[in-house]
């Protein structure tokens, strides 16, 4: 998981060449409960780092997910549509939000590795 | 200048809470559990299932007794209460001079020669409900509850699960009251709830409460559950949340609470706000809350405004969320009469887009309440 950084609000980044798949940490879902909706934005768009890139309604309440780098978006996980509760079971695989494709690849190097991101939760 | 917030208090469950991994939140003035592993969708889904054990020892309890209680409650609520026969429950409302709602509650005519009522009230209304009635009522007693807890057990196998170790339960009828004697205890029970289910309200002292739970959980068929699952159930129920769906100023009528109006007082008055209750009576009220089932899967939450086809405000949303049972938004509100017709499409905005929501009948899942 050497290719991941992660944001204090608990979104994370996979790198992937250019691109990188965005999504919610475990932490993340397990404090949002049942996922129930969540609203992907548009390919195409071009999205600034800590601007929103979703919303994530669970049960009890919507949550919104910010944007850990700058990038245009190339892709949205159209199955979340049909089983947004994919989050909650799985997500860093399958119930990954969007790909984007990076326009600053220094913002990266402001983001936590997997160690930092364990210690900061540690910290909570 | 805000003065800090009191620290939570504390529940008689509270440790019990806590071992069964429940994720604790504040909540009127408690530390109340919000849900536990399993999580809101799947306890929901049990309760409608099997029995869900919820813990609502935040609610207040209290006793008003006196000669003429019955009578001189009923200046403050429009139920019938001097009808009220003995070991019967009714649901109730505390009203203001524009016939407002400051509280809905529950009030039993307890057994006995004195006159006593027994009143459960909502946890963030308590105090202030306590008060006012010792203002409004002087000559009367209010003995405030202070060390009994309370449990709901809901759900269509809760009778079984209750009568394994309170016998006699079964035969209580929907809104019927009984005391109850466990380990030398005196235990309340009211075939009541705000699910939906068949099921009770038991009030018994703090001192028997985590045990009491726990031969309850014993059972396979019994679950604890949180407050997010409760309230799920009470919005698929059609049922009223103060401080959402209630508050000062809606009245019984519109709120469709006229069911609970004793058809005696809608005629003699002689409560808070008559002569507006009695125009929304007679002449229709000028808005009403309505069911209301918004299109696509993104729920539609608690203070979006609602639009008619023109565009004009007809309204905003009172309770929104998901139901678990149906899978799909639903939602309550309140609309002008002339937009309230069941199958009219109204629109809301979800983050910059009007998505459509047609009004429906409550209840969205039909209840299933036992009357023998």
């Amino acid at each position: 998981m050497s290719d991941m950084r992660f944001t204090t609000d608990h979104e994370y980044i996979r790198i992937d060449g250019e691109n990188g798949i965005i999504g919610v940490t475990n932490f993340a879902q397990e404090q949002l409960g049942d996922i129930v909706f969540v609203e992907l934005p548009e390919v195409g768009k071009r999205i600034a780092k800590g601007e929103q890139l979703a919303t994530v309604e669970s049960v009890k309440a919507a949550s919104e997910v910010f944007s850990p780098v700058s990038g245009e978006v190339v892709e949205a996980n159209a199955a979340l549509e049909e089983n947004p509760a994919t989050v909650n079971e799985d997500p860093l695989g399958a119930g990954w939000f969007v790909k984007l494709r990076l326009t600053n690849e220094g913002e990266l190097s402001g983001l936590m590795d997997e160690a930092a991101y364990e210690a900061h939760l540690r910290s909570l | 200048m805000t003065a800090p917030a009191p620290a939570p208090a504390k529940i008689p469950l509270d440790a019990l809470h806590r071992r069964l991994g429940a994720r604790m939140v504040p909540f009127a003035g408690y530390e109340m559990p919000l849900h536990y592993p399993p999580g809101i969708v799947a306890e929901h889904l049990h309760t409608r299932e099997k029995a869900g054990l919820f813990d609502i020892s935040h609610m207040g309890q209290a006793i008003l007794a006196g000669a003429g209680a019955t009578r001189l409650l009923e200046t403050l609520c429009p139920a019938d209460l001097i009808e009220l026969a003995p070991e019967r429950n009714r649901y109730t409302q505390l009203l203001n001079e524009a016939g407002g709602v400051l509280d809905d509650l529950m009030v039993t005519r307890l057994p006995g020669r004195d006159e006593r009522l027994f009143l459960v009230v909502n946890a963030a209304t308590k105090a202030v409900d306590f008060a006012l009635l010792q203002e409004k009522l002087p000559q009367l007693s209010l003995h405030v509850q202070k060390t009994r807890a309370m449990l709901a057990l809901q759900g269509p196998r809760a009778v079984d699960a209750l009568q394994a170790l309170l016998p006699g339960v079964e035969e209580l009828g929907f809104m019927e009251w009984q005391a109850f004697d466990y380990e030398g205890a005196g235990f309340y029970v009211t075939r009541s709830g705000y699910t939906g289910e068949d099921g009770f309200e038991i009030s018994l002292p703090e001192s028997k409460a985590e045990g009491f739970a726990l031969r309850l959980l014993e059972n396979p068929d019994v679950a604890p559950i949180g407050l997010g699952a409760r309230d799920s159930l009470r919005l698929e129920a059609g049922l009223c949340l103060y401080g959402h769906d209630l508050d000062p100023g809606i009245d019984p009528v519109e709120a469709g609470l006229s069911f609970s109006i004793g058809k005696r007082r809608r005629i003699e008055g002689g409560f808070p706000g008559f002569e507006r209750i009695r125009d929304a009576l007679q002449n229709g009220p000028p808005r009403r809350r309505v069911g209301l089932l918004p299109q696509g899967k993104a729920p539609i939450r608690e203070g979006a405004f609602l639009l008619d086809a023109g565009g004009a405000e007809v309204g905003s949303i009172t309770s929104g969320g998901f139901s678990p049972s149906l899978s799909r938004p639903i939602a309550m509100g309140y609309v002008a009469r002339g937009a309230a017709t069941t199958g009219n499409a109204l629109h809301a905005d979800l983050r910059g887009r009007l998505v459509e929501l047609s009004v429906v009948p409550l209840p969205f899942v039909p209840h299933r309440y036992v009357r023998h």
